[in-house]
């Protein structure tokens, strides 16, 4: 691991911090507040309904979800893979994982009909249910990831630090696996029944991930004044541009095949073609901000090293990531169920329709909530403990190369 | 297949055999049930378990449903009082059941039927409940128990046919055989209080020269009869969930 030259330390208390901390406080107020407001009148507050019953909050809890597994990479690919530029960055990308994870799964739980019965949850299973899995899932990754850490900051501990290191890049490997499979298992919905789910959840956890990893990992340092190199950050760069490629590979797999079979045919031409606003998100949101852009920044010739370039390339990755899961999970359930294949169906109860659905502001604020407890635990995290190197500047990190 | 089913095949089939099966005679369409068809159901003393000896279904001939379903539907309603919640939008409001047009795009032709929890003898809606909540009962009826629903709503999403709806206020008034809840999922239960009680669910007594409805498991009930000359049609056959409840003239 990293020689004597990389010392970590916490951050310093500062107005800045407390300035944040204000922000983000604001923020999770405000998710409470969401929380309380559809808790006490119930989902109709909310823009779900009985046709679209997954929305904006499973977008937000499923986006941080994925990306959680996906910060973890970076310290994975330091350990598992023995890549010494990473190592330093260990510690950050599994606090960053589990902050994710807490703070995707906390929308999720709030969001239940019934929140107050988690302890259900967490002690019925039906084993044959993917959701079930999922819950053993997250735990043993909060789990995994606190060793991993502990892995890292207790020189006594080292000695398990490449076994708890694979062990977590596994487990994590199996967890994302979990999510996609939330939808691939679904018979019922022409878009979702495809084993290509769970590979493509992962690919998908790899940028969306890293990009949240690259955003946090500059603003740590700017924030606090602590140098950051541009080897560090070229090296995130290019991996980035991988991932995205590997994102677009697997979507473009999935649709072409999609077009193909009679029986997909008509839900993939209502997303690429005919779907209004999930037409636009995934061929303007997806595709052409989160996908193209970030990629055209990051190979641009003339932005080399542009460290701004990176970021907005970083944060269209995000962003195109959201979209996607947008137009995956609502406009998924948008496309009318096909009870007669071949035939038109009506009722007075939204058969044969496209389904509408536009967000709350309930929802948005809950979903903004989740983000702030997830950047909450990061700022107070690398406060009180030693996670960040205090420099990650070129001639730090070089030797270790 | 549990023993007594197989020695009740063999019994009947023997007794088939020796032609002494009390079977009626069905012709082109169905032979109606009548009063006799409800006393197929006995009652269940409430301190017997539920067993798999029986798995009730029923048959909906859509010929003969002059509006579509639309009394079956009002029945249902009635019955468990779902729909009439006053806050949420029209998506929003429970559905238990509700009558759904068909048009053939090639051929136009034409029908209505009801649609309902199909009662799935490999329900997708158990497989993906976390809790164990959404259960099938031995008998065959799906159900979700509302104590440890946690509202994810992940069988909605495997749902094939959007018989289960989410309850999205407070609610008042319910009735006593029927409790619902905010934040739970419920759909059709068959009626299950009365078919305990031995009556027939409250659709079926709605409908009665169009639906027949019994044990699945007797090869002599009447629905079984009726299904084996008439055939009985599944919603999305395809999907291999062979469902209680079957549709002729579909
Ligand atoms: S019809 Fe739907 S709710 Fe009923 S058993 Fe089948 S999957 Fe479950
Ligand atoms: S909403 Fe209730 S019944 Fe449906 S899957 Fe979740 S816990 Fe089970």
């Amino acid at each position: 691991m990293a020689s004597q030259a990389i010392i970590f330390r916490e951050t310093r208390e500062s107005k800045g911090f407390y300035f944040l901390l204000v922000i983000l406080g604001a923020f999770l107020a405000l998710g409470a507040l969401a929380f309380f407001h559809a808790e006490h009148h119930g989902h109709y507050v909310t823009g779900m309904t009985n046709q679209v019953v997954w929305g904006l909050p499973h977008v937000f809890a499923i986006g941080l979800i994925v990306a959680a597994s996906g910060a973890l990479n970076v310290g994975s690919i330091g350990t598992v893979f023995g890549k010494k530029i990473y190592q330093p960055m260990g510690r950050l990308s599994a606090l960053l994982a589990i902050s994710l994870l807490i703070g995707g799964l906390i929308v999720l739980v709030l969001d239940l009909g019934h929140p107050d019965r988690l302890i259900i949850a967490m002690t019925t299973y039906n084993f044959k249910s993917i959701f079930a899995w999922n819950i053993i899932l997250y735990n043993g990754f909060l789990a995994l990831s606190a060793v991993y850490i502990w892995t890292m900051m207790d020189r006594k501990a080292k000695p398990f630090y490449k076994l708890a290191g694979v062990a977590a890049f596994t487990w994590r490997l199996i967890l994302t696996t979990g999510t996609g499979s939330i939808f691939g298992f679904l018979v019922a919905r022409d878009f979702y029944n495809s084993a290509i789910m769970a590979p493509l959840f992962i690919v998908m956890s790899f940028a969306m991930g890293l990009a949240v990893f690259i955003l946090v990992l500059h603003f740590a340092y700017s924030w606090t004044g602590r140098p950051l190199g541009d080897a560090v950050m070229n090296r995130l760069r290019y991996l980035l541009a991988v991932f995205i490629g590997g994102v677009l590979l697997l979507e473009g797999a999935r649709h072409f095949t999609g077009l193909y079979i009679a029986q997909k045919a008509g839900v993939e031409n209502f997303i690429l073609f005919e779907g209004g606003i999930y037409t636009q998100l995934f061929w303007v949101g997806q595709i052409m901000l989160g996908s193209l852009l970030p990629l055209s920044l990051i190979f641009c010739r003339k932005l080399g090293s542009n460290r701004i370039a990176l970021l907005f390339a970083a944060f269209f990755t995000v962003l195109g990531g959201f979209a996607q899961l947008y137009v995956i999970l609502v406009g998924g359930q948008a496309y009318p169920l096909m009870l007669f294949p071949g035939a038109d169906v009506s009722s007075d109860y939204f058969d044969g329709v496209v389904n509408a659905y536009v967000p709350s502001v309930w929802e948005l604020m809950l979903g903004l909530g989740g983000v702030a407890l997830a950047l909450v635990m990061v700022t107070v995290g690398v406060k009180v403990l030693r996670f960040l190197p205090d420099s990650l500047s070129d001639a730090v990190v070089e030797p270790h190369n | 297949m549990n023993q007594n089913r197989v020695y009740e095949y063999r019994r009947n089939f023997i007794m088939s055999l020796g032609g002494v099966a009390a079977v009626g005679v069905i012709g082109s369409g169905f032979v109606l049930q009548t009063a006799s068809a409800a006393g197929e159901i006995a009652a269940k003393p409430a301190d017997q378990p539920v067993t798999n000896a029986k798995r009730w279904g029923m048959l909906i001939d859509v010929t003969k449903l002059t509006d579509g379903g639309a009394a079956m539907v009002a029945a249902c309603k009635q019955e468990h009082g779902w729909g009439d919640e006053m806050h949420s939008a029209d998506a929003q409001k429970a559905h238990w059941s509700r009558v759904v047009k068909v048009t053939d795009k090639l051929t136009q032709n034409s029908f209505s039927l009801p649609v309902m929890c199909q009662h799935c003898e490999k329900p997708p809606c158990v497989d993906v409940c976390p809790t164990g909540a959404s259960m099938k009962r031995a008998d065959g009826i799906v159900q979700v128990n509302k104590h440890i629903c946690i509202g994810c709503r992940y069988c909605m999403m495997a749902c094939p046919y959007k018989a289960r709806s989410f309850v999205h206020e407070p609610l008042q008034d319910q009735k006593p055989h029927s409790p619902r809840g905010m934040g739970t999922v419920e759909s059709c239960n068959m009626c299950v209080h009365r078919i305990d009680e031995g009556r027939l669910p409250a659709c079926v007594e709605a409908a009665p020269d169009a639906v027949i409805f019994g044990d699945l498991n007797d090869p002599n009930s009447a629905v079984s009869q009726a299904m084996k000359t008439v055939g009985g049609k599944q919603i999305r056959a395809d999907l291999g969930l062979n469902t209680g409840v079957r549709y002729h003239g579909i």
